[in-house]
């Protein structure tokens, strides 16, 4: 009896939750209403079966509870009866399986006219590339990375030459136009994932995977990592923007090219120099690591770092002033902090740089 | 061929399959009786005990987890890469060396030479080198916590190339550990298995018929067959990975730029990883559900006083279950990159697979029916797995279906979905086992109130934990997250009331952890001070029940093997004197004294 009870109030509040908790899907900013359709599908036939088979154990549970002076009933089979349900899950499986297929075939199916952005992911940041006038992307490999071209551009590529390049916490896509994402990772697996647009896909090195979608909502998205790449997989984050065709052009107009990025220094922050400093650690994906609350993460924490006494893996202790603060940045692994692994890649920034990034961390 | 066909036909034309008793070899020291013991039954108690030692290892690991997600930043311990380690190790403890070791290892071991009238594992001596090196790959395995940078936290599915990379703890000797550990895992199991399989198709007494057999047997042996059949390919991942780790090859390596390092590898392939991982990792989910299968239809039939309804339909579901098991493995790669198309075929073929599970649901449930339903303790798990199964059964259709998978892949409501279906529901399965051989295995009941204290806690508390968990994922909280809040702050769509359910999971999750220290105690004090349980305390129909001692001596069946004459769900057989008719009773006597 006590039983009995219990399942049916655990269907029946399973149903209640799911109509009245607070958590459900986010506001949709992408074409991608049918993926949402195909869930709500999914979810009137698996909550019609969850209902009826366990309200239905809870009365047999109830109807034929022990008695002394009764005996089960012997009923080794029923063919019709066995043939009957397996025919109708046949057909709620149909039903659920048949739109998710004709939804799949237009995900696979990208349109001609899509435009391309590539999003390039690493340990633990993202950065961005857009085809430039020629609508061409240029060339990369894995060789061509270095400190001075992160993207891996082929210098010999005039396709490239255009690419505008983002190195940012930030991309910006116009409304209204369906957009290929083109998907690179120079180290391990990660996803580019924003609730809102529904698709994701994984970013694999050594190949380039993509999904598309049409933007269709103004708003500033965060850009989260799906897929588990490491101690800052959590912390892998950006934003996308998306907004009307004429802000995104006047955006894009303002990042540079790859040919910019290898002639003149761009003065792309702006600011006080604390100010400056933040937008440089926002671009180089410093904060994947490191935060400026004082919560733990992979490496050590900003706040209040300048100053600080810290012990180091050798058993020695250091002052940080400027220049151990330099040193970590342009020759990391020459000193590590005890208790932090030896992962950070050398930084080659320009004195200018350098000085703003210095006085950013000091003011934490 | 009617039922009464496969119930009640001669026994004549079935093989012989004896050994007599005194063929046996008899252990003389004690060491050899329960230490290096080559009697299935006591090879059994060593994998059931290891399993459950390592598994509440597991368990704690789990809480850990749930103290940061429920209350973040509190423990100042649980660092980012502590809390991706206890993920990693919960999760490859319970699915390998808990659940695997303790259904096939365990159960198999105890309940298979029993269930089909051997004596014994027809390779004892290889049975017991099983055992020994599924001990070597758990102390390996454990080792990992003793290690420089710990174990690995590459999360179970090991995924290159960040496994052996910097930025990935226990990327060094964490990774190795659990390689060389997984390796002889399988080499473990691969003695074992072969044992099981061969024992159920050579060792079955006399009118023991394969279509006679408990679904029990069923379930574990087909489980078996299916694990013969993936490990293998989780093997050879282990050692292509081991080698791009330590000699440098690049079978899933491609070439990388590594924290700033222009890295020596080029041309491999990190899906490939994932198609040898998910081939071996798809089977597994049905290595453990396909006993927990079976044990359920027993423990339906038994305490509902009546056969397993459409015991021939069971039969063929858990043997189709286990061959599509085969063809789906590529539905936890949607997202991965691979050929977009692939997603047709994999989300067709992983949606043929309701309909066979579907039928397993419909017939516990109308053996139900009619039935004159005992609310004992195992019984009690056992209704709870149906439910837990149930709802964790159709969660599976939305991430099989390929294009609903694509918003969920990753969140929270894979991790739901898959704790629901694999351990909630195994584990359900595997107390209901418990209650319910426990007075073979030693002689005396379970406390029963202790047990059903149990049960409620469990079942309730468990469902507590992971429904409302699945509303997180379809909001869209990623998993294996150490924090939702990252550098940009909290994303604007997690409400702060997401906070507050976390919290209330954790404490959920922690009192039900805190409630098997109960099972524990009862599984301990019960040894000596349980009630006396007898021969055949449920009134069951299967050979293990129709024992001359319990618990049953080396041997399994005194001098004379019992002959089968009937199927094993004779229950409330129409004019029949008792409400059941043992497997070894003659037709014709049933109206005699079945005890």
């Amino acid at each position: 009896m006590v039983l009995a009870i219990i399942l049916v109030l655990l269907v029946i509040g399973s149903v209640l939750f799911h109509f009245l908790s607070p958590w459900y899907l986010t506001p949709i900013a992408s074409n991608w209403g049918f993926i949402d359709d195909t869930l709500t599908i999914t979810f009137i036939v698996c909550g019609f079966v969850f209902v009826v088979i366990n309200l239905f154990l809870a009365y047999c549970v109830y109807r034929f509870r022990y008695s002394k002076d009764r005996r089960a009933e012997y009923e080794p089979e029923n063919k019709r009866l066995e043939w009957w349900l397996t025919a109708f899950t046949t057909v709620g499986v149909v039903a659920m399986l048949a739109p998710g297929l004709f939804v799949w075939a237009k995900y696979v199916d990208v349109p001609e006219e899509a435009s391309l952005v590539e999003a390039v992911g690493k340990q633990w940041s993202w950065s961005y590339r857009y085809p430039g006038e020629d609508g061409i992307l240029g060339t990369v490999d894995v060789r061509h990375i270095d400190a001075k071209n992160p993207f891996g551009m082929n210098p010999d590529d005039p396709n490239g030459q255009d690419d505008v390049l983002v190195s940012g916490s930030e991309f910006h896509l116009p409304l209204g136009d369906p957009v290929k994402v083109l998907l690179r990772s120079k180290d391990v697996l990660h996803d580019f994932y924003v609730p809102q647009i529904r698709a994701k896909m994984d970013l694999v090195p050594g190949m380039i995977t993509y999904f598309w979608f049409t933007p269709t909502l103004a708003g500033t998205y965060d850009v989260l990592c799906a897929e588990l790449c490491g101690s800052g997989h959590y912390n892998m984050r950006s934003r996308m923007v998306l907004e009307d065709e004429a802000d995104f052009r006047a955006w894009l107009a303002t990042q540079p090219t790859f040919a910019d990025t290898q002639t003149v220094q761009v003065a792309t922050v702006s600011g006080s120099p604390e100010e400056q400093g933040r937008q440089i650690a926002e671009s180089q994906g410093c904060m994947g690591c490191h935060s400026i609350d004082g919560s733990p993460g992979v490496g050590p924490t900003w706040k209040e770092l300048a100053g600080r006494t810290e012990e180091l893996a050798d058993g020695s202790a250091v002052i940080v002033d400027d220049a151990y603060l330099v040193e970590s940045i342009v020759a990391p692994n020459a000193t590590i902090v005890a208790g932090y692994p030896p992962i950070m890649p050398a930084y080659q920034l320009d004195d200018a740089q350098l000085a703003a990034l210095i006085a950013y961390l000091n003011s934490l | 061929m009617a039922i009464t066909d496969v119930a009640h036909d001669a026994v004549d034309y079935v093989r012989p399959a004896e050994v007599a008793e005194e063929e046996l070899y008899h252990p003389k020291t004690w060491l050899g009786k329960y230490v290096f013991s080559q009697d299935a039954k006591i090879i059994a108690l060593q994998y059931s005990m290891t399993a459950m030692a390592v598994g509440l290892i597991a368990l704690v690991l789990s809480v850990l987890m749930r103290l940061q997600l429920g209350f973040p930043g509190v423990f100042s311990f649980i660092t980012p890469d502590a809390y991706i380690q206890f993920v990693t190790m919960h999760g490859m403890i319970m699915v390998i060396y808990l659940l695997t070791a303790l259904f096939l290892g365990g159960f198999g071991n105890y309940l298979i030479p029993l269930m089909v009238g051997a004596r014994d594992m027809v390779f004892p001596y290889v049975n017991m080198i099983s055992y020994w090196i599924y001990l070597f790959a758990v102390i390996l395995l454990l080792a990992s916590f003793f290690v420089p940078g710990g174990p690995t936290g590459a999360g179970w599915t090991l995924y290159p190339p960040q496994t052996i990379l910097p930025g990935t703890p226990g990327a060094d000797w964490g990774i190795l550990l659990m390689l060389v550990s997984l390796a002889f895992f399988v080499i473990g199991f691969t003695m074992g298995g072969l044992n099981y399989v061969v024992t159920v198709l050579q060792a079955r007494t006399r009118g023991m018929t394969l279509m006679r057999m408990p679904l029990t047997v069923w379930g574990i042996f087909t489980a078996t067959v299916l694990a013969l059949f993936a490990f293998p390919a989780l093997f050879v991942a282990a050692i292509m990975m081991t080698l791009d780790s330590v000699i440098g090859t690049s079978f899933f390596m491609p070439a990388i730029v590594s924290m700033g390092q222009t890295l020596d590898y080029s041309g491999g392939s990190p899906v490939l990883f994932q198609h040898l991982f998910w081939f071996f990792g798809h089977p597994e989910v049905y290595i453990v559900a396909l006993p927990a299968f079976g044990i359920i239809s027993e423990l339906i039939s038994v305490h509902a006083r009546k056969n397993i309804f459409g015991y021939r339909l069971m039969v063929w579901a858990i043997v189709v279950i286990g061959g599509l098991s085969f063809i789906v493995w590529a539905h936890h790669m949607y997202v991965s990159g691979m050929n977009p198309y692939f997603g047709f075929f994999f989300a067709t073929t992983t949606l043929i697979i309701a309909v066979p599970t579907a039928i397993k649901v419909y017939n516990w449930v109308l053996t139900l029916w009619r039935g004159n339903i005992k609310l004992t303790v195992p019984m009690l798990f056992a209704i709870g797995f149906v439910f837990t199964f149930i709802n964790g059964g159709l969660t599976g259709i939305f991430l099989g279906n390929v294009i609903v998978d694509v918003p969920l892949s990753d969140t929270y409501f894979v991790v739901a979905h898959f704790h629901m279906v694999m351990a909630v529901s195994p584990v359900l399965a595997v107390f209901g086992a418990v209650y319910h051989w426990y007075p073979k295995i030693t002689g005396r009941m379970l406390h029963e109130g202790m047990g059903k204290f149990h049960f409620w806690v469990t079942f309730v508390g468990l469902y507590c934990i992971y429904y409302p968990m699945h509303y997180l994922g379809i909001m869209g909280v990623p998993r294996r997250y150490y924090a939702n809040e990252g550098s940009t702050g909290l994303p604007d769509w997690i409400p702060e009331s997401a906070q507050v359910l976390n919290a209330g999971i954790s404490i959920a999750a922690i009192v039900v952890a805190s409630v098997q220290l109960v099972f524990l105690y009862n599984l301990a004090v019960s040894t000596t001070r349980g009630k006396r349980a007898g021969d055949n305390p449920w009134g069951a129909t299967t050979l293990e029940w129709q024992t001359s001692t319990t618990p049953p001596t080396h041997g399994n069946f005194g001098k004379e093997l019992p002959s089968v004459y009937r199927w094993a769900y004779d229950y409330s057989v129409p004019g029949a004197k008792d409400d059941f008719i043992p497997q070894n009773v003659p037709a014709g006597q049933e109206t005699g004294d079945a005890r």
